[in-house]
């Protein structure tokens, strides 16, 4: 469903991302694990084709990103990790907004609409400035838009943060329910338990590359972890602030 | 733990640390990408200074040299000027001290932090003069020094001219910024957007009034004067013992011709630091409560619901990403008060524009000859399309920069970017093609254009209006500026300027690919033949069609491909 072949990203000397390959496939919801500016968020920001890689392929559910960018985006949904909206335009004014940027319009797309705010609890305030929504409730209207044209695939940079726990909880059985489908989740977050709770497979990235892929059981093998938890496996692979060092801060 | 008086302070520098650093590291920043902009800069920057400083020297010239009352003519002058500059700036730190003291992005750190009141004030004060006063301090240099050279102000006097200029800019920073915590105060339900819609309004009072003030059409129709001593005292009707700007004039002009008189160093130096004094206190009253009320600003309904509705059926046939884009601009455009309370602005000077060429002495004395308002009619299309080009830039180069935040919903959906650049070209191509074509036939018609010379216009203002259209999105969308806080600042940005001159290089050239086959035109009417359009004139109009069309259509097309290029 994502291909990723030899996925580079480079700003002048520096290398974000590495020459990454990396495949998800349908149906499965894969966790994107890394320390601050590991190369996550670059990585999904080519995957929804903000970024241009410096080398390397993108193919969505088989359409080469490079080659045929247009028909690639139409299956895919990005929820990027801050969420700026026009904050002049009402909620359905913005969702009515985004299908049109899919092409869709009409009644089904009313629908869906409505369904949507339904759903993430946004009716009554569909008709307010989006200006006036909270940091949650503009990550709501951004989830619901990346639902509207219903893509085969969501690309989704830290979607728990500002959601509170009602909202977390919801969203986990959507994208659960969603890959349930048959579609595909590309997520990446910084909250381990998530992770381990959710995702299919797990790839973890520092430096720009991916130091380890696969299942919890798979990585925990390769890794000699026994039956470490995620956040010690995570630590182990990519360094953990030492003790003694947190101690001296603290005091 | 310390008491809050024991708690050390940081210093005003520190204070204003990230604003300095964050302007020289862009200063940095932009050097690394090679010299050329700077040298582009300083090249424009010095042609305005000496266009400003040879036209100043001249005027000043020729009264002290022609007059017995050239001192004091020059005196009148300048506080006119400084008048006009004090109006500017009041207007300029009202807005700006709207900015600095309420929206800015690090208010929340600033004010969450142990920072105290007066600090906080002075830094923000500091700030609120400098970006509103630099332009007006720009200007200024120039003026000043034909002052000096004309009558002789001697090494010292750009330090009497700084010693003037700095209480007469900290007044109005003083001033707007207290009206300001007042008006956040005042308004705090009714929310920012009505504050920013009362300053348009007093910018639209305050420039109509300016424009009375100074009667111009003295100036125009010197004959209406009965002698120079008239014209003189009609000249004083805008002054007042008590504005700042008169005494700045009198401490400079006092230093010029040698008079020793303390009274304006006086009050000036001790006005400026008593307002600072009374802003602060105002400040430490106030700003706490207005500083919250600032915060509940968002606007939750929206109005006008009817004519969103309407402007929906109007775009029905349309493809959705094209209408959607077209009606989400024109919402976006009108919901926000920075940007459609520019269009109170714009009408004022439309209105000062067409005044103007009302007040054009050609049909109140003698005849004029029809070859000369013909001139007239084909200069005016020249400044008609300045006009539209600073509109253009107002309003159509921003437009690229305003999708900055929201550039990775546009680039992660398989909208095509020409869609976008579509939209946004005719969104900001038709109201223009409008004005122009309503200002254009308005001015040939209060100048009695024949009607050659009103088909020539007209058409050449249409060529124009796509191509200026076109330019300003294109130099947008090379320029682009996603980082402003406020949209009003992006035209005069680099790229802003770059295009302006752009603009005033094809308004130059098609006025002179037009001027010879008009005037030969013109001339053969004037000698009683029948003018023919001959080969050579027919050539030069198809050279403006074909200049117009390359500026419409190369910029369109650059500008899409930096937009594609673009990364975020």
């Amino acid at each position: 469903m994502i291909r990723l072949t030899g996925l580079t990203k480079r700003y002048g000397k520096f290398t974000a991302v590495d020459a990454i390959d990396l495949e998800i496939r349908r149906g499965e919801l894969f966790g994107f694990l890394g320390p601050n500016g590991a190369g996550k968020t670059t990585t999904m920001r080519m995957i929804a084709g903000i970024l241009q890689p410096t080398a390397g392929r993108i193919e969505i559910a088989g359409d080469d990103l490079a080659r045929d960018p247009i028909r690639a985006k139409s299956r895919l949904g990005f929820i990027p990790d801050r969420p700026f909206v026009y904050d002049k335009l009402t909620g359905a004014e913005f969702l009515r907004f985004v299908a049109a940027l899919y092409g869709q319009d009409g009644e089904p797309i009313e629908r869906r609409m409505a369904e949507l705010l339904d759903l993430f609890e946004l009716t009554p305030w569909k008709d307010e400035l989006v200006e006036s929504y909270s940091h949650g409730m503009r990550q709501k209207l951004i989830i619901s838009s990346a639902l509207l044209h219903k893509p085969e695939v969501i690309v989704v940079d830290e979607p728990m943060v500002g959601l509170d726990p009602k909202g977390q909880k919801f969203l986990k059985d959507l994208f659960r329910a969603f890959v349930e489908r048959g579609g595909t989740v590309l997520m990446s977050t910084h909250t381990l338990d998530t992770v381990e709770e959710m995702c299919d497979r797990i790839g973890i990235i520092a430096g720009g590359k991916i130091l380890a892929c696969g299942t919890m059981a798979e990585i925990r093998q390769r890794f000699q972890g026994g039956d470490q938890k995620l956040e010690e496996l995570f630590l182990k692979l990519t360094g953990g602030i030492i003790e003694r060092e947190m101690d001296a801060i603290l005091e | 733990m310390p008491s809050s008086s024991e708690l050390p302070q940081p210093s005003l520098q520190t204070i204003t640390t990230p604003k300095w650093r964050s302007a020289l590291n862009r200063l940095r920043q932009e050097r690394a990408g090679g010299n050329g902009k700077f040298f582009l800069l300083a090249l424009v920057a010095l042609g305005f200074w000496a266009a400003v400083f040879g036209l100043s020297y001249k005027i000043l010239n020729y009264i002290q040299s022609t007059s017995e009352v050239g001192v004091p003519l020059a005196a009148k002058f300048l506080s006119i000027i400084l008048l006009a500059f004090a109006s500017l700036l009041l207007l300029s730190n009202l807005i700006t001290a709207l900015s600095s003291f309420f929206l800015a992005k690090d208010l929340d750190l600033l004010v969450s932090s142990p920072t105290d009141w007066l600090r906080l004030y002075l830094a923000k004060l500091g700030e609120t003069l400098l970006h509103s006063s630099w332009m007006v301090a720009l200007m200024a240099v120039p003026i000043f020094t034909a002052y000096g050279m004309v009558f002789e102000g001697g090494p010292l006097f750009p330090l009497v001219v700084i010693g003037a200029l700095l209480p007469y800019f900290i007044l109005p920073s003083v001033l707007g910024s207290a009206i300001t915590l007042i008006l956040v105060n005042v308004f705090p339900a009714r929310r920012t957007r009505d504050l920013l819609s009362l300053i348009a309004l007093g910018a639209f009072g305050g420039l109509a009034l300016l424009f009375r003030l100074v009667r111009p059409e003295q100036l125009v129709r010197p004959e209406g004067v009965r002698n120079l001593l008239d014209y003189l005292s009609g000249l004083q009707a805008p002054t007042s013992p008590f504005l700042p700007s008169e005494w700045a004039t009198a401490m400079i002009m006092n230093w010029l011709r040698q008079v020793a008189d303390p009274l304006p160093i006086l009050l000036l130096w001790t006005t400026a630091p008593a307002f600072i004094v009374l802003g602060a206190m105002l400040h430490a009253r106030l700003y706490h409560a207005g500083y919250s009320k600032a915060q509940e600003g968002a606007e939750k309904f929206v109005r006008a619901r009817g004519w969103s509705g309407i402007t929906a059926r109007l775009f029905r046939g349309m493809p959705p990403a094209r209408r959607e884009f077209v009606l989400k601009d024109l919402r976006v455009f009108f919901r926000d008060t920075t940007q459609w309370s520019q269009l109170i602005l714009l009408a004022v000077l439309l209105v000062v524009y067409v005044f103007n060429i009302k007040s054009l002495p050609l049909f109140s004395g003698e005849k004029v000859p029809v070859f000369l308002v013909s001139l007239v009619v084909f200069l005016n299309l020249g400044l008609a399309g300045f006009v539209l080009a600073a509109i253009a830039a107002r309003f159509v180069f921003p437009a690229v920069s305003l999708e900055g935040k929201q550039m990775w919903l546009l680039r992660s959906s398989p909208l095509d970017l020409q869609a976008l650049l579509w939209s946004k070209y005719w969104t900001g191509t038709l109201p223009l093609l409008v004005l122009a074509v309503v200002i254009t036939f308005s001015t040939n018609v209060l100048l009695r254009a024949t009607t050659f010379m009103m088909a020539i216009s007209l058409g050449t203002i249409v060529l124009l209006t796509f191509a200026i259209s076109a330019m300003a999105l294109g130099f947008g969308a090379l320029y682009p500026r996603f980082d402003t806080e406020n949209a009003a600042q992006i035209p005069t940005s680099f790229g802003g300027m770059v295009f302006m001159m752009s603009a005033i290089v094809l308004l130059g050239v098609v006025l002179v690919l037009e001027a010879a086959p008009v005037l030969g035109y013109l001339r053969a009417q004037l000698q009683g033949d029948t003018p023919v359009p001959g080969p050579w004139m027919v050539g030069s109009l198809v050279a403006v069609v074909v200049v117009c069309i390359a500026a419409t259509i190369i910029p369109l097309r650059l500008g899409l491909r930096r937009i594609e290029a673009m990364e975020f």
